[in-house]
């Protein structure tokens, strides 16, 4: 693994945004902040392997992969017999981060989490998985990086138990890495909750210790919009310049925003999965030059980021989901048809938006990346707010 | 007549053609895959083209009640709407409603049935039938038949044969673009060498583009399924298309072919893909099974897919019946097998190495020698020895 800063946001109020390079494995170099794909069994859910070359390349060329999808069905010893992660999903060329949580399907159930192991809710029942077991898949696995176990807690929980989070998430840390295998590098996981001297603390040890890189945890898990800039700065403010760091769990777009201004490079993409399974396709403008004009998107299904293609007014509309999309998506099929899709539960419905949202959210990404470098990173932001913030207020009046 | 059918060689009764047809060239013998709803399960349309898919059946039940075939046609046409650019087929929507509802009755008018949108009584006459055909665009599109089940016997086939020949009437003259769209005559009889006889001569005085075996694939014995499609393929004109209607099984695929048939649909290989099953030259391969979770080889050594080329069926029977991914690259591995299977029927044809062909893939599928009798049966009279 390879990363080096190229450029801090100059823009006005103490934005730590910044772009950079990032190298993993055999895949190409890439540009942060970055998204990973989420994944299924190291697939994305939906769009088939030859399909992937569609999306932007190498912006598309990082995956999620859960190690938690691989306790039922295939042994790790099969796994390490077919020779790792890279071969039995026929993607060589893609850069692979292995964490625990999906947050789709694989959810940490911190009630149930003792000082063995993290516990989560998955497909196959509620597992306990102990740092030596996680350490087995992952030795099978073998991805070009890996987080340690982390054990996740709600912004709820008392104080008690978030400070035993953090305690528990750095003794599994030493002990991940005490059974490090030969090749991929380790990602130390930060927890705390919605604590900031908890944050804090479990930063500071974390970066005592022998890793590449930072996993950020428990976001997403209950704490509000406004105490999260805290809790993200109070982490990303030890963490030393230089390493990368990957969250979990900040999804919509105010949310990644929220996290590239506080300095984190790499975000997973569980949100795409939820807006295609929903019917949604992204339809925001990507940049905000044409916002004033493209923002056209009247009637139903439509919250001025997304549109729900299920609703009524896509029945003959012959269109593309967004007119200026280059996706395959947009460049074959209308909305008329993924409509029809929607309406008769074919699954080239979810192959499609998940095409155009991944391909959407990539350019998302992009476009942060052209303000990081542009030093106006915090006007692109506010302008995005505000946007959407005006139109909440207007739908709030409107009911 | 917006079709040219060209044999472009023979051993015995089975021909390797081109078919052209307003939107593609297809060679024969070919299997075509079933996309019910306008898309065939789990694929895009680019990945179809990839694996060499040439002509596809839409049902025109389903397209009738979703999206409606006004729309479709407000739209400009099923190809369109679906951005397939090559061919296709549509089915009359008789037989779907016959066996999908409960409560279909067929009288001389056409197939009365109950709306599954309101309940109400609907029917579905030959014009109706065609005029939605029309509107979809298909570049085949089949006649309205009486359909009746094969094991039934009785004067009822009979009845069924004669008004199917009384529509196929009905539909010629409800036809509108027979210059874009060729309609196919449906072949009825049940299993009775001289209703079938009679119902051939019928549709062949009419002179359409091309033929289809129906009533079959319903469960009737192999002995008299082959029978039939030998005894009607002999009395089709030579120089026109034969559609045997709802066969899928490779092994029937084979058979029909050596005794003259040149295409075919079947919803099996997507179907049982969602199962979690692939189609092998040995058979199936159950990749659900236990013995699949450690096993490293592909899915078929010898198949040069996207799938086999990538994954091991240890992967795959982690994903299948599971994950929507499972059954996205089985159907695609199934399909590919039985497009590659028709391009050797119509290469070994061509090349004058037919009846090899045909030894091989027995042997393949049964290495014991144990080929079926009925098997058998159909390659003595295709001229194969075995
Ligand atoms: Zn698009
Ligand atoms: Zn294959």
């Amino acid at each position: 693994m390879k990363f080096s800063v190229k450029a801090w946001s100059t823009s006005k109020g103490n934005s730590a945004a910044r772009t950079g390079v990032f190298q993993l494995g055999n895949c190409p170099q890439i540009e942060t902040p970055a998204l990973l794909l989420s994944t299924r069994k190291g697939l994305p859910h939906f769009i088939s392997p030859d399909l992937l070359p569609s999306l932007p390349i190498p912006d598309s060329s990082l995956l999620h992969v859960s190690p938690l999808h691989f306790m039922e069905g295939i042994s790790s010893k099969t796994i390490s017999s077919i020779g790792g992660i890279h071969k039995m999903i026929g993607l060589h060329d893609f850069g692979l981060a292995a964490v625990a949580r999906d947050s789709i399907q694989c959810l940490p159930e911190s009630s149930a989490t003792n000082k063995l192991g993290a516990s989560f809710e998955t497909p196959c029942g509620r597992l306990l998985i102990k740092p030596a077991e996680y350490m087995g898949i992952i030795s099978s696995l073998r991805p070009n990086l890996w987080a340690t176990l982390a054990d996740e807690v709600p912004a709820w929980v008392s104080k008690k138990r978030n400070k035993n989070s953090v305690d528990r998430t750095v003794k599994w840390l030493d002990e991940c890495v005490a059974l490090s295998p030969a090749s991929g590098v380790a990602f130390g996981a930060i927890v705390g909750g919605s604590d900031v001297e908890e944050r804090r603390r479990c930063a500071q040890e974390v970066v005592k210790r022998n890793v590449s890189g930072y996993w950020i945890g428990g976001f997403g898990f209950g704490e509000s919009t406004d105490e999260r800039p805290a809790l993200l700065s109070a982490v990303t403010d030890i963490l030393p310049k230089d390493g990368p760091r990957l969250i979990s769990g900040l999804g919509l777009p105010e949310e990644v925003l929220q996290g590239v201004a506080a300095g984190i490079d790499l975000f997973d993409s569980s949100y795409i999965y939820h807006l295609t399974i929903g019917g949604f396709a992204l339809t925001f403008p990507l940049d905000n030059k044409t916002y004033a004009s493209d923002l056209k998107l009247t009637g139903m299904g439509s919250d001025q980021t997304k549109i729900n293609l299920k609703a009524t007014v896509y029945r003959k509309d012959a269109t593309p989901i967004v007119e200026s999309c280059s996706c395959y998506t947009c460049q074959n099929h209308t909305k008329a048809y993924i409509n029809h899709l929607l309406n008769v539960h074919e699954m080239l419905a979810q192959i499609l938006l998940e095409i155009h949202n991944t391909h959407h959210y990539l350019g998302f990404f992009r476009s942060i990346r052209e303000a990081i470098k542009e030093g106006r990173f915090e006007q692109f932001r506010e302008m995005f707010v505000e946007k959407r913030r005006i139109h909440l207020a207007e739908v709030a009046v409107c009911a | 007549m917006a079709l040219r059918f060209e044999v472009l060689g023979r051993f015995n009764r089975a021909r390797a053609a081109r078919l052209t047809l307003p939107h593609f060239v297809c060679q024969t013998p070919l299997f075509m895959p079933v996309g019910t709803q306008g898309t065939i399960k789990g694929l895009t349309t680019n990945q179809l083209e990839e694996i060499g898919c040439q002509i596809i059946l839409g049902n025109t039940y389903h397209l009738a009640l979703r999206p409606t075939s006004e729309l479709i046609d407000e739209l400009g046409g099923l190809h369109k709407f679906m951005n397939w650019p090559r061919a296709m087929l549509t089915d009359s929507g008789g037989f779907q409603m016959v066996s999908l509802l409960h409560l279909a009755d067929i009288t001389e008018k056409g197939v009365t049935f109950q709306s599954p949108v309101d309940g109400k009584p609907m029917l579905l006459t030959p014009e109706e039938s065609i005029q939605i055909q029309n509107r979809i665009g298909a570049d085949i599109i089949m006649a309205l038949d009486d359909v009746v089940k094969t094991t039934i016997t009785g004067p009822r086939i009979e009845e069924a044969m004669y008004r199917t020949l009384r529509w196929i009437d009905r539909c010629i003259a409800a036809h509108k673009k027979p210059n874009e769209q060729n309609l196919f005559g449906i072949v009825q009889g049940g299993l009775d060498p001289v209703l079938r006889d009679i119902c051939v001569r019928g549709l062949v005085e009419r002179n359409l583009p091309g033929y289809a075996i129906g009533g079959l694939a319903g469960g009737e014995d192999k002995d008299s399924f082959w029978r039939v499609v030998a005894q009607c393929t002999a009395l089709l004109p030579e120089d026109k298309p034969r559609y045997v209607m709802g066969v899928g099984y490779p092994l029937d695929i084979v058979v029909c072919s050596a005794l003259g048939a040149d295409l075919y649909d079947c919803v099996y290989p997507t179907r049982t893909a969602r199962f979690g099953t692939a189609l092998v030259p040995e058979g199936v391969l159950k990749l659900k099974h236990k013995a699949m979770a450690e096993d490293t080889r592909p899915i078929d050594p010898t198949c040069s897919c996207m799938v086999c080329k990538n994954y091991t069926r240890a992967y795959i029977h982690c994903l299948v019946t599971k994950d929507a991914m499972g059954s996205q690259l089985l159907s695609y591995h199934n399909l590919h097998y039985m497009l590659q299977l028709s391009r050797d029927l119509h290469s070994s044809i061509i090349e004058e190495r037919f009846p090899d062909f045909v030894r091989g893939f027995l042997q393949k599928m049964f290495p014991k020698g144990d080929v079926p009798e009925w098997v058998c049966n159909a390659m003595e009279v295709a001229g194969i020895k075995i």
